[in-house]
């Protein structure tokens, strides 16, 4: 049916249908599984998501050296009040996806979306639009369709691996394809879909797999949270008909090739960046020794 | 000799949806836990019979950083056949002992591999050894790259026959047509052969599941070493 963005913009724009009905399509052709099982499958995965999102909002997470232990719960304290800067809105929704962080770290059940080091990001995104505007499970369903689509299509052209593309691939992505799913979860147009999808995918375009201690921790959760800002941005940048004069595509090739120009110290080996900072090198340390 | 069968081409995008969202997982990583824990997993499968010991050399990323992502207990604990997403999965190294199974794990530098690529050396009962390498390519999807020195590219996405054989003619028509009794569609099929008349490794994924009793039936032939059956 489709093998890049464009294609799958195509079709959905030829028949007037959001870009989640010709994804569910392909994917009914590709497993033979009905509709019906389909939307079980996304059911689990959204009951797994909502449960790693509220988790570590009340009770903090014991992981490999605590170094994120307690961050959700803390900043869903905050985002309660009165005081801060971006609204209590996108503080709830950094709060959900520093939650799923946590628990993931703490080897928790969580669902990878599309790697579990990125796995707060599409939790949050559409766990804080449905709550926001109070929409139906199947639109929410729907909207981790189209996240799920697109995904495909750049785990197939060029990668999701923080070990083959960086922090961009992982991170990266997963904004980018929760970008589209909330545009399409506030009935944006599919052209507006993928137009978030690459103005979040270029708003991190880059970004390095540095895990400090090698955990999948410090800075990943920290990723999380900004990253799930950068989708909501991005979706609302897009509905307000803002356009990406770069095709999808090509925005998804350039991701990959700045993965594979990035030295492998960058990539998720933990010898460089923020991993080789003194501080990080004694917490290493501390943590192992 | 290489048979390589195109999937239906009307399906471009062949990557399911719930690879992308997906799998439900154990953490923390999908590549570094989820995918070593597939990855042994599936090394159990091949080899099948009971083995007493297992040994990890682990190349590029999971040398540097396997202990920070779990992957020792994630491989561990895929060669004591547990999923992915079993919440028993971080006190592997407990059950392994209480099931005595050993393991240890070392550093190794592979030529042109992932950067998450693991050797699984697997001791049998009989002290007779299997080796498996394979990569975590991101994702918690993985690829087995070798089979005792046989290169293949299995991603384990489809049910998966395994045969090991003789190179000899007639062998994969007899298969083949074992195959279609059953009204087994074969999806894709690579053949790889140390020599001509040599030994082969064949590697047939089906779509939908295989039933085990096909092993018994493509073993009568003479030239068949052993058949490994992998639903995943």
């Amino acid at each position: 049916m489709y093998h890049n963005i464009e294609e799958l913009l195509a079709l959905a724009e030829e028949r007037q249908v959001p870009l989640y009905k010709i994804i569910l399509e392909n994917e009914m052709l590709l497993s033979e599984k009905s509709e019906e099982e389909i939307y079980k499958g996304l059911e689990e995965r959204y009951r797994v998501m909502k449960t790693s999102a509220n988790k570590a909002l009340s009770k903090p997470q014991e992981t490999v050296g605590n170094l994120i232990t307690g961050l959700s719960h803390k900043h869903s304290e905050y985002s309660n009040t009165e005081n801060t800067l971006c609204g209590n809105y996108l503080n709830k929704v950094m709060a959900f996806a520093l939650s799923c962080s946590e628990v993931n770290a703490a080897m928790g059940k969580i669902c990878a979306a599309p790697t579990a080091g990125s796995c707060g990001i599409l939790p949050a995104v559409i766990l804080g639009v449905s709550e926001k505007f109070r929409l139906e499970r199947k639109e929410t369903l729907d909207g981790i369709l189209t996240a799920s689509g697109l995904g495909a299509i750049i785990m197939k052209n060029a990668t999701v691996s923080g070990a083959e593309g960086g922090c961009q691939a992982e991170c990266g992505v997963a904004a980018a394809i929760a970008a589209a799913a909330a545009v399409e979860m506030r009935k944006g147009t599919p052209r507006m879909a993928v137009n978030a999808c690459s103005l979040a995918l270029i708003n991190v375009m880059g970004l390095v797999c540095d895990p400090v201690a090698g955990l999948v921790q410090m800075p990943c959760a920290q990723r999380n949270a900004s990253q799930a800002v950068n989708a909501l941005l991005s979706a609302d940048l897009a509905l307000g008909g803002m356009v990406c004069p770069v095709p999808a595509d090509e925005v998804v090739e350039a991701m990959y090739r700045i993965g594979k120009q990035l030295p492998s110290e960058l990539k998720e080996t933990a010898l460089g960046g923020l991993a080789a900072t003194p501080t990080a090198k004694k917490l290493e340390y501390e943590i192992f020794h | 000799m290489e048979i390589i069968k195109e999937r239906d081409v009307k399906i471009r995008m062949d990557i399911s949806i719930f690879d992308v969202v997906g799998p439900i997982m154990i953490g923390p990583s999908s590549s570094h836990t989820a995918g070593a824990a597939k990855l042994s997993r599936v090394a159990r499968l091949i080899v099948k019979e009971p083995f007493t010991h297992i040994s990890f050399g682990l190349h590029g990323s999971f040398a540097k950083t396997y202990k920070g992502h779990g992957t020792d207990k994630a491989l561990v604990a895929g060669a004591l056949g547990l999923s992915e997403d079993s919440e028993a999965l971080a006190d592997s190294f407990k059950l392994a002992k209480n099931q005595g199974l050993e393991f240890d794990f070392y550093e190794i530098e592979l030529e042109g591999v992932h950067e998450n690529t693991v050797k699984m050396t697997l001791t049998m009962l009989d002290g007779s050894q299997n080796v498996v390498v394979g990569s975590s390519i991101g994702g918690g999807q993985i690829e087995i790259i070798e089979i005792n020195g046989f290169v293949t590219n299995m991603s384990l996405q489809l049910p998966t026959i395994v045969i090991n054989q003789y190179d000899k003619k007639g062998v994969i028509s007899e298969v083949s047509g074992i195959l279609a009794e059953h009204s087994l569609n074969i999806a894709t099929m690579k053949l790889s052969r140390t020599g001509k008349g040599d030994r082969a490794c064949c590697i047939i994924e089906i779509d939908g599941e295989i039933p085990e009793e096909i092993e018994q039936e493509i073993m009568r032939n003479k030239n068949i070493i052993s058949v490994k059956v992998i639903n995943i």
